[in-house]
């Protein structure tokens, strides 16, 4: 592979989250570096989509410590994680259901359009152009996941498995430099899960888009991440590389269960 | 200060009257998560409903039962009509589909039962209680205690009902989780359709009260519209929310209602009466803002 | 001509993203267009100017701004008839009060005073949603209402706050017959469409339903949901404020604030369920259809009594509309929540294939 991994871009120190008297997270630190494939596993329940919630600020956490682009802060925005690169898919999907694809996707580039609500009313000179020219990079987006057919299809009449390809659609489209992606491959039949795994490496690979993802099919996991962690009850049970992980009794008896 | 309990007093005992629709709009809500906008219509239909049949020539206690009934009827058709149809649709659409309800019912009792303003007398007059205007010079309404007593028994009688009985408990799981009660068997729709009845019932114990205060009339359905910011107060799914909500509305109103108009005029002069038409609402919408799920109400945690 | 795409392709993105791509719905809509400015004002009488046209035009008009709300940025709202009475309030207040003041200026001014309205009530917003935000909005209704009816300043010191608007003139041209001021509304309106429509195909209109469809997933691309919301209120009171002053300056002429009831806020919540929640199209045919069906049942129903024998009167009437309206909202939510517009959209389509089914 072309993509050399690079420095740590991304440190979470001691990160601990709790709702109410329920403790979510308790303790956590890992690190995410440049262009690499991290994955968060475990089992239902142990705080993995919660750590997504974490890094891109949905959630702020009590306790603990964000390094991120070499600043100390307690928690993350989700505006400034949008703006710094962010970009994320949902275990439940989260499209805007009644908007097209086309739609969906160019929402995905909000962040990236400067023009106001009274240039877009006239329609006039620069928001026509930036509107075009986002249309453009959307168009790239659509062409490289294959989803061209159903452009201006309403997402809601969609099967599950085109709504999830949509979905990272409007992840890419925000050119991410950092891709959280939460159960991509869940539901999905053999032959979905193939192309989605091929869009995943073919992302981190074409654009050096550093991926942290959760998924529970192991054989999927072990293959193409480059780094495990692995959480059980909100906490840290193991951490490094596939064969590493693969091999860790505690990780084996909370989740693997047999050795692979 | 013997000034301000009276009107403290005459507002909380009043702010019952919100508790009892607002109990209605509770019931509803916790069963079907529908938020019932013509539950302030109900009240004015089950008036009429009593007054109407009294006019046939009912006696008070049968048009009692014959307006229960029809309520129970207007439940049935509800859930049968509308929500069955709606199932799969957005809250905030059933909410409008009910907005549309009211409309209905607000064209559908005057025309059944005439729309002229009517006395409806079940015995009770409004009059201060003797002993308390000697020994403490405050007015309190009798008919106003004896309507909050009936209200309260209400109350308790709902909480037996919601305790002790088998649909009760059907109706509190129906409450916690629709699918998990279908799937152990319970007939989610006649659920359903009971809830609108029990609904139907606090509607009619409701309209009876206002109504002999105020006379039936179309105005009953503004009037329940207070409900609403009573809600918010209290929190959507809690019936002592409801309650407590009542009164703080009733009182807050009626306190503002005397003592801010004369501040007003006093800055820009002229006649500044008819606070109460607003006060609740524009309450409940600064309380919002600082405790969204209201008094009682859970605080809502979104997952993603 | 047949309804048909087929052979109109589009070589740029350009032509893919107008507002009518199709070359037969430009051609309609241009057609539409040339009769309501060249046909109408030459044919209809002033019943149909005062009674029919000048009404839908600003219903419209008003429909949209609670369109762009409630149907595209999710935020259902109660209390658009108040934020009407702040645009035809300010619009009086502003020609009574300023010497040689332009009137279409006053009308945009009626219309920011209702933005600015509409977002102090759309604060909320950001904290609450749904029925919540519902109940919030009739806080605006009753209040509004209200303060236009106890403060004399706002009305000029006439009593219960009824005001009578001077005369429309704008540059020496006196609007005084009907099919004048039917023109000057519907220059009006169309533009306002016009931007309207620009906006919810843009991407502060992508950022609303990206708010009303999914707000989480909304923040997480980075749209600021404040700015957003509060946006979408002051959009919308701007829209329902300019109809509010149209309805004072150039159809009823004089009016007090309990014209601008909780009722009329319902009717216009009523057009948009019927005509089509997020559609500007549906705004209008909402509108057309709320407003023409009372006078419908008025002319049919007595019709129909008589014809049966029955004994009618005319509060009847009105309990029969009451009716009738409640069960179109309940009907067309249960069997098409997007409305005529959808409707119209699903004929469009079962057009474009015709004669064959698929």
């Amino acid at each position: 592979m072309a993509r050399q991994i690079g420095d740590v871009i991304l440190d979470l120190r001691n990160i601990s989250l709790s709702f109410g008297g329920v403790k979510a997270l308790t303790d956590i630190s890992f690190d995410v570096r440049e262009h690499e494939i991290r994955a968060i596993i475990g089992p239902n329940g142990a705080g993995k989509s919660s750590m997504l919630n974490v890094i891109n600020g949905v959630y702020h956490p009590q306790q603990g410590e964000i390094i991120f682009q070499g600043a100390h802060r307690k928690d993350m925005n989700t505006h400034e994680a949008a703006a710094a690169g962010f970009a994320r898919t949902f275990q439940n999907i989260a499209l805007f259901k009644g908007m097209s694809v086309l739609d969906n996707l160019m929402t995905g580039r909000n962040l990236k359009m400067r023009c106001n609500f009274l240039q877009h009313a006239l329609w006039w000179g620069a928001a026509k152009r930036e509107e075009l020219a986002h249309r453009r990079k959307v168009e790239e987006v659509i062409d490289f996941l294959e989803i061209e057919h159903i452009r201006k299809t309403p997402v809601g009449r969609l099967p599950y498995g085109l709504q999830k390809r949509v979905e990272l659609g409007r992840a890419l489209a925000a050119e991410p430099s950092m891709l959280l992606l939460d159960e991509p491959m869940a539901g999905m039949n053999v032959e979905e899960k193939q192309d989605m795994c091929r869009f995943i490496l073919d992302v981190n690979d074409q654009f050096g888009t550093t991926i942290v993802l959760i998924e529970h099919d192991m054989g999927v996991v072990m293959d193409i991440s480059d780094r495990v962690v692995v959480l059980d009850y909100g906490k840290k049970i193991g951490d490094g590389v596939p064969d590493e992980v693969k091999n860790n009794p505690e990780v084996i008896a909370a989740y693997l269960g047999t050795q692979h | 200060m013997q000034f301000f309990f009276e009107v403290l007093i005459g507002g909380l005992l009043s702010g019952v009257m919100y508790s009892l629709v607002a109990l209605g709009f509770v019931l509803i809500f916790k069963a079907s998560g529908v938020f019932n906008f013509a539950q302030g219509a109900m009240v004015y239909f089950a008036a009429l409903s009593v007054v109407g049949c009294m006019e046939k020539g009912a006696p008070l206690w049968l048009a009692l039962i014959l307006a229960f009934g029809i309520m129970t009827l207007l439940g049935i058709a509800t859930e049968k009509f509308v929500l069955r149809k709606m199932v799969n649709q957005p809250p905030i659409a059933l909410f409008m589909a009910t907005i549309g309800l009211s409309f209905f019912i607000d064209g559908f009792a005057p025309l059944l039962w005439g729309n002229e303003v009517r006395p409806l007398d079940i015995g009770l007059v409004d009059e201060p209680i003797p002993w308390i205007l000697d020994s403490y010079n405050i007015v309190v309404s009798k008919f106003d205690l004896v309507a909050a007593g009936l209200a309260l028994a209400l109350v308790a009688l709902l909480a037996l009902f919601f305790q002790y009985t088998r649909v009760g408990r059907a109706l509190r799981a129906v409450a916690d989780d629709h699918q998990a009660a279908l799937s152990i068997g319970i007939p989610l729709q006649h659920i359903w359709a009971l809830v609108w009845a029990v609904a139907g019932f606090v509607a009619l114990v409701a309209g009876m009260l206002w109504g002999s205060r105020n006379g039936v009339q179309f105005a009953l359905t503004f009037t329940a519209l207070k409900a609403l910011p009573v809600l918010i107060l209290g929190g959507f799914t809690s019936v002592p929310g409801a309650i407590v909500g009542g009164l703080i509305i009733g009182a807050s109103e009626k306190l503002a209602e005397i003592y801010i108009p004369p501040v007003l005029a006093g800055w820009f002069g002229g006649n500044f009466g008819g606070i109460e038409g607003w006060f609740p609402y524009v309450m409940a919408l600064l309380f919002l803002l600082v405790r969204p799920e209201g008094l009682f109400g859970e605080k809502h945690i979104d997952r993603v | 001509m047949i309804y048909r795409e087929t052979g109109q392709f589009k070589t740029s993105y350009a032509a893919d993203q107008q507002i009518f791509p199709i070359r037969q719905d430009r051609v309609g809509i241009g057609i539409l267009l040339a009769v309501a400015f060249l046909v109408v004002p030459a044919v209809a009488g002033n019943y149909w100017f005062n009674a029919i046209l000048i009404p839908f035009l600003i219903f419209s008009l008003a429909a949209l701004g609670l369109n762009i709300l409630t149907g595209y940025a999710g935020q259902l709202s109660l209390g658009s008839a108040a934020f009407m009475a702040v645009g035809a309030y300010a619009a009086y207040n502003f020609q009574v009060r300023v010497e040689g003041m332009p009137v279409l200026l006053s009308f945009v001014l009626a219309g920011l005073t209702a933005a600015g309205v509409g977002i102090l009530f759309g604060l909320p917003s950001l904290r609450i949603k749904g029925f919540y935000l519902a109940v919030a909005t009739l806080a605006a209704q009753f209040f509004i209402v209200w303060c236009l009816t106890k403060f004399p300043y706002l009305s000029n010191n006439s009593s219960s706050g009824v005001i009578s608007v001077p005369g429309v003139e704008i540059l020496g041209f006196k609007f005084d017959t009907p099919a004048s001021r039917y023109l000057l509304v519907l220059s009006i309106v169309v533009a306002l469409a016009l931007l309207a429509k620009n906006m919810v195909r843009s991407s502060t209109g992508r950022a609303w339903m990206a708010v009303r469809d999914m707000d989480v997933a909304a923040e997480v691309i980075g749209i600021r949901l404040m700015r957003t919301k509060l946006l979408a209120f002051a959009v919308s009171s701007f829209y329902c404020g300019v109809a509010g002053a149209l309805y004072a300056f150039c159809y009823l002429g004089s009016v007090e604030p309990d014209g601008f009831s909780l009722d009329l806020s319902f009717k216009i919540l009523f057009m948009i369920i019927v005509g089509g929640v997020g559609s500007i199209m549906g705004s209008f045919l909402g509108a057309a259809f709320i407003l023409l069906l009372p006078i419908f049942l008025d002319i049919s129903l007595p019709a129909l009594a008589g014809l049966l024998g029955l004994p009618f009167d005319g509060a009847t009437v009105s309990h029969i509309q009451l009716m009738v309206f409640g069960a179109l909202i309940m009907f067309f939510l249960i069997v098409e929540p997007h409305g005529l517009a959808r409707l119209w959209q699903i004929g469009k389509e079962k057009l474009r294939l015709w004669p064959f089914p698929h």
